[in-house]
């Protein structure tokens, strides 16, 4: 029975399968953002997080276990050096995926994983930052259950969207204080189409 | 053993069928941006953004 394996198998043997999320992984430090399908970006998520986790740890035994399942040094170098310490003080939560829809040819669902304090492209936070920081978890958080009761609610009643679109403007004021940290480093070409 | 009694008639058969293959649209929401219709929790394919950021350069993608 295939009771609790939780595991994306994406049709492939485990060695298969574990040199890809390796790989994956490794293109999501270097570019910071990769575009894919849900599914791997989904089963690459635990992988990134747990390199992430090594990276905070940060001593040469973690380096060498973060090599160990990525085989990659200069991923891990970027990792430890320039990823890790941006999540010092988040506990995890340090990816996410955006859905894209379909994609043409195989309408496979595409998506879109990133690091979460990589920035948008573009710096594009005119609406304000969802905040980042984790001091404020709280009141975003709720800001962000506002906003996401307004979308369904808008794909309920596709009309009453001119009404739905108000308390989701008035949503970054909520979490105005925290946008401070708008990075708005990554840029389209930062992305990369990962096909394997 | 409960058997049929009846072979069903070509009016039942075709409606069983017909019922799986129907076509539904999907159910879209108006983008707060650019007004274009979109699925919802996803980006919007005209302008690129989600829930207001930029998230994909809608030039050069796709
Ligand atoms: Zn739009």
């Amino acid at each position: 029975m295939r009771h609790l394996k939780r595991n994306a198998k994406l049709g492939r043997k485990g060695a298969h399968r574990n040199a890809m999320l390796a790989n994956m992984v490794c293109s999501l430090i270097t570019h910071k953002r990769v575009t894919t399908t849900l599914a791997k970006a989904k089963a690459v998520r635990p992988v990134a997080e747990k390199m992430v986790t090594l990276g905070k740890k940060g001593s040469i035994h973690h380096r060498r276990l973060a090599v160990s399942r990525l085989h990659q040094e200069d991923a891990v170098k970027t990792l430890f050096t320039e990823i890790a310490p941006q999540f010092e003080t988040r506990q995890g939560g340090y990816t996410r995926i955006i859905k894209l829809g379909e994609r043409r040819g195989d309408a496979s669902s595409m998506a879109i994983i990133e690091f979460v304090e990589a920035g948008s492209p573009q710096g594009a936070d005119s609406k304000g930052s969802k905040s980042k920081s984790k001091a404020k978890a709280t009141k975003p958080a709720k800001a962000e259950v506002a906003a996401e009761e307004a979308d369904t609610a808008t794909a309920q009643a596709p009309e009453e969207v001119e009404e739905q679109a108000q308390p989701a403007d008035q949503e970054p004021q909520a979490s105005d204080v925290s946008a401070e940290e708008t990075p708005d480093s990554g840029s389209e070409d930062t992305s990369k189409k990962t096909d394997s | 053993m409960g058997v049929p009694k009846r072979k069903p008639s070509r009016s039942a058969q075709r409606k069983r069928r017909a019922s799986n293959s129907v076509l539904h649209l999907p159910q879209l929401s108006v983008c707060p941006e650019c007004a274009a219709p979109y699925v919802p929790h996803r980006v919007c394919p005209s302008c690129g953004q989600y829930k207001g950021k930029q998230v994909v350069n809608i030039e050069s993608y796709g």
